[in-house]
């Protein structure tokens, strides 16, 4: 014995410790204890709550939820409406832009900023101060920026440009563009950031063999690059895409979904018709479209990222 | 570029063989190449567009209105005034408040102080026990979680009206602190799960060998080492929920109670009286001010949070 | 010698992946046993499992005659040592030494007598106030020996202790090693991949293969009487050369070349003819003016010549096959060459083609 003789002087009993496997209940009940918020917050409030929506969508429920059954109604009278079909329509075309938008932007300004640019922590900070502020402010200052009065129209047209028009937020045509203009502002750094980490994540030994092989930058992108960094454009995929559905702050600061429904969306169609409408049923039935829509896009995603392998 | 730590080796090289031609190393790149104005040129231009709006509102709320009116949006004020602040801050109107925005600007800051420290050390937590002490469906209930991250909130919005209402809390600011902590778990606990993951195992085991347990490894191993990971959360939280306006909306039934954003877009978008457009850009821009200073302080871990969370998502 | 671990049919499985089958092990008192395998052979899962940091699936583990498959890691009177030293990076070096007697509540002035006492043992008396980051590998380890040796455990485990350290340092560390276990006289488990590492410390050795004990014995055994063509051709380096052919009234034959095994020492009674491989270790193939002592000559052509300072391997071929020779660093052969060698059939090891055990 090394250091003392007292050591384990009472473990010398044969058969001394816990000779028998215990109880899984009690086993790491520490862990189990501390976890208890979050089983509570995954179990209640996001699977309970999301199935407790689904099956109430299938109610007559109004202004108080109540479990009369209604079969498919609801999702009629949603499907009948002009101001859900203009939500949907506005936000495909809002979707469809703004993906390809933030990725195209994105991914150009971290491609510039990686040619090792001078200055790159001020430009960097630049591009994704936008994404600190909420959509709130980021709708306020696109409304008066796009004031046809006072803001870019008018300074265009005092430039001497008289017939300059560029009026998005009070033409219905082109409203949605209008939003789009402030949700890339507001969104792009974001995707920037992460595009940069992923050039920056890509072995420099890739870049000299394509330059011994005399393959060209921008082909290099294309051909190598952009190939290599899937996994990072997946990624910013599915913020982008899970971002627009839950698109609302912004149209409620910018438009209020005006001109007349033109900019309506479907968030803000759920919360009209669940605190504004007095029409729950509506707002679940809403809500469980937009539910499905997400499952549309996430269910793929996760095939393409788990599906072969496992972690954990 | 001057690079010095590219040009030294070049020189020491020459030093030696001064024979050589051709400077070896990395060819001096020219200063104004036409690439090179391409490049900057396009950088210039974007971080214009990306800049305008925080110079216009600046701009806009040191100008009073009648020069608003006459000139535009981008000139510089030819007489500031800071009467738009005081307006914004202590004198806007909400319904019959006119009070200003300093009444949600204390209640973004009630609802935010007890939310960050709850959600932070929750998350902490779960992330601690998910990646170390992992148990029968300690996955299945993380899996759960960050796939609420990705739903649409406007599904659980109204079963935690429910929920709220029969604790006795809908309504009230203690009720939307719970949301918050509940909505910012999926992201936080996935950093800090991440972040305890990337400690080498064995630290574990040694301090298990060692006689520690789960609160003592987490205290006296765990928290620590993790102090940045501490920080980005808190970045991510500060600003998340200082600008949420969804759960605001939803679970403060009185306007009293308003947090920041929820007035600040009632002021702003409020249909009565003349619009003043300076004391709206001031009011937007004290809304956005606190999470642009926590922005432009944290510098690179803001970005190192916001790409940490993202990328490992 | 009474038993200081005992392991009983244990058995771990990772889901579907039986990761440990049926082991059993009995680790004398005082004994330096080292587990050595390559990786992913479950050596440092059966030493996790006997730390207690792996719930086993069935089985039993007993530390000092007491049934420890249960109890917790503290609770087993064992001390660890990692791979990657797993200092608390924010404790100093007298923090890390005194934790785990912190958590047993062990008084305060026996903490300061048994980490002095430690800190003189491994010599790092004066490194007790700096933090881990402030030292180097070779002082970590010693600190994380310390960290073991503090809580005057009965037991040592040692995960692969050398493994991040450079090739000199592993030397230097080896030696001190092999020095505390003879003060110290406590029981040894060491898990390494490497070969030197274990010949030199143990006193026996279980190579481990798929979750099982290939064979268990003293290094001399293991070296000289592998139990089986897997233990044969892990341990040695450059490793053994095989031959397949037969076994046939007596001697091993090859092609045309016949190898009489008279003076073979059979594992067991079994000498019935049969398919076979027979192994001849490099080193023991004898060159130059020690070839006409040798019981059997053959000529090799030289293929390729490695010099290695100490000594020189030579890459030749018997026959159509290819046979590795070590020879003296003074050697000179040159490629393409005709060589004679002497084998010593008594110093070859004999394996059954379809078993793989040892004849």
């Amino acid at each position: 014995m090394a250091l003392s003789e007292a050591a384990h002087a009472g473990a010398q009993t044969e058969q001394g410790g816990p000779s028998h496997k215990p109880v899984r209940l009690f086993k790491n009940i520490s862990a189990k204890i501390a976890s208890l918020p979050m089983v509570f917050t995954a179990l209640v409030v996001f699977l309970g709550g999301t199935i407790w929506t689904v099956v109430y969508s299938f109610t007559d429920s109004g202004l108080l939820p109540r479990l009369r059954w209604d079969g498919l109604d609801q999702y009629e009278r949603l499907w009948n409406s002009r101001k859900w079909l203009v939500s949907i329509e506005n936000l495909a075309i809002y979707g469809v832009c703004s993906l390809i938008g933030t990725l195209v932007i994105g991914f150009t300004l971290a491609a510039l900023l990686d040619r090792k640019v001078r200055g790159e922590g001020v430009l960097r900070t630049i591009f994704l101060y936008p994404f600190a502020l909420s959509f709130i402010v980021t709708g306020l200052v696109w409304q008066w920026i796009l004031n046809p009065q006072l803001g870019l129209q008018s300074v265009v047209r005092g430039m001497g440009w008289e017939s300059f028009t560029f009026d998005p937020l009070n033409n219905s045509k082109i409203v949605m563009f209008g939003l789009l203009i402030a949700g890339l502002w507001q969104g792009t750094g974001l995707i920037m950031c992460i595009m940069l980490a992923g050039l920056r994540g890509i072995d420099e030994d890739i870049w000299k063999a394509a330059r011994v092989d005399g393959i060209g930058t921008v082909k290099t992108y294309i051909r190598v690059i952009i190939p290599m960094m899937r996994p990072v454009f997946v990624t910013s995929l599915v913020l982008i895409a899970s971002g627009i559905v839950k698109l609302y702050d912004l149209v409620v600061a910018q438009t209020s979904g005006g001109p007349g429904i033109s900019s309506e969306v479907p968030a803000k169609y759920v919360m009209t018709a669940m605190f504004g409408g007095q029409n729950l049923g509506q707002g679940f039935a809403a809500s469980t479209m937009m539910l499905v829509t997400v499952v549309i896009i996430l269910v793929p995603w996760a095939i393409l990222e788990f599906g072969g392998k496992k972690r954990g | 570029m001057a690079n010095p730590g590219t040009l030294a080796p070049t020189a020491a090289v020459n030093a030696v063989n001064p024979d050589l031609d051709e400077p070896r190393g990395p060819k001096p790149r020219k200063a104004l190449s036409r690439t090179n104005i391409m490049l900057y040129g396009t950088l210039i231009v974007v971080a214009m567009y990306y800049a305008l709006p925080l110079y216009v509102m600046v701009v806009t709320s040191l100008k009073g209105m009648p020069e608003i009116q006459m000139g535009n949006i981008f000139a510089p004020p030819l007489e500031i005034t800071f009467q738009p602040w005081v307006k914004a801050w202590a004198e806007a109107c909400t319904g019959i408040n006119c009070d200003g925005l300093s009444r949600g600007f204390w209640n973004s800051v009630r609802i935010l102080i007890p939310s960050v420290i709850i959600s932070v050390a929750v998350a902490s937590v779960n992330g601690y026990a998910l990646s170390m002490w992992k148990f029968k469906g300690s996955e299945v209930f993380f899996s759960i979680l960050m796939i609420g991250a990705f739903i649409p909130y406007q599904i659980m919005l109204y079963p935690i009206v429910i929920m709220l209402r029969e604790a006795g809390l809908y309504g009230s600011l203690t009720g939307l602190v719970l949301v918050h902590v509940a909505f910012g778990m999926p992201i936080n606990t996935l950093l800090f799960r991440n972040y305890f993951a990337s400690i080498p195992e064995e630290l574990f085991k040694a301090a298990r060998v060692d006689g520690a347990g789960f609160w003592s490894i987490f205290f006296r191993i765990m928290l620590p080492m993790s102090l940045p990971i501490f920080v980005v959360s808190l970045i991510i939280q500060v600003t998340g929920i200082w600008n949420d306006f969804l759960f605001g909306v939803t679970y403060i039934s009185s306007p009293d109670r308003y947090p920041m954003t929820v007035q600040l877009n009632n002021i702003v978008n409020s249909v009565q009286g003349v619009k003043e457009y300076n004391v709206n850009m001031a009011a937007t821009l004290l809304t956005g001010l606190v999470p642009l200073v926590i922005y432009f302080a944290s510098g690179k871990l803001f970005v190192r949070g916001i790409a940490a969370g993202a990328v490992k998502g | 010698m009474t038993n200081s671990v005992e392991i009983k049919n244990l058995d771990l499985s990772f889901g579907a992946v039986k990761v440990l089958q049926n082991l059993n092990l009995n680790i004398g008192e005082g004994e330096f046993l080292v587990l050595l395998g390559s990786s992913g052979c479950g050596k440092s899962t059966l030493l996790n499992c006997i730390a207690g940091l792996l719930e086993v699936t069935d089985g039993q583990i007993f530390i000092k005659g007491k049934n420890v498959t249960w109890a917790e890691p503290s609770d087993r009177g064992i001390g660890m040592v990692f791979q990657s030293y797993a200092l608390y990076p924010q404790m100093s070096v007298k923090g890390n030494l005194s934790f785990g007697l912190k958590n047993a509540k062990v008084p305060k002035d026996e903490i300061e007598k048994r980490v002095a006492r430690a800190a003189e043992i491994l010599q790092i008396e004066a490194l007790l106030d700096r933090k881990p980051g402030a030292l180097s590998g070779g002082q970590r380890q010693r600190v994380a020996i310390g960290r073991a040796l503090v809580r005057d455990v009965d037991v040592f485990l040692f995960d692969e202790p050398l493994s991040n350290l450079d090739a000199k340092l592993r030397v230097d560390l080896r030696v001190e090693l092999k020095r505390l276990h003879n003060q110290l006289e406590n029981t040894m488990i060491y898990v390494t991949h490497d070969q030197v590492e274990a010949m030199t410390l143990a006193d026996r050795i279980a190579v481990m293969k798929g979750g099982k004990i290939m064979q268990l014995g003293t290094p001399d055994e293991i070296y000289n009487q592998p139990r089986n063509l897997y233990v044969a051709d892990f341990i040695g380096s450059p490793s053994m050369n095989f031959l397949e052919g037969a076994l046939e009234g007596g001697a091993f034959r090859v092609d045309d070349m016949v190898i009489p095994m008279d003076d073979y020492e059979f594992a067991g009674p079994q000498t019935a003819d049969r398919p076979a491989t027979i192994g001849i270790r490099p080193e023991h193939v004898v060159t130059g003016e020690l070839v006409k002592n040798a019981p059997l000559q053959f000529e090799v052509a030289v293929d390729l010549v490695e010099p290695m300072g100490s000594d020189t391997l030579v890459y030749a071929k018997l026959g159509q096959h290819s046979f590795r020779i070590r020879m003296d660093g003074q050697a000179r052969v040159k490629d393409g060459e005709k060589l004679s060698i002497g084998i010593d059939p008594s110093r070859a090891s004999l394996f059954d083609k379809a078993t793989e055990d040892r004849l």
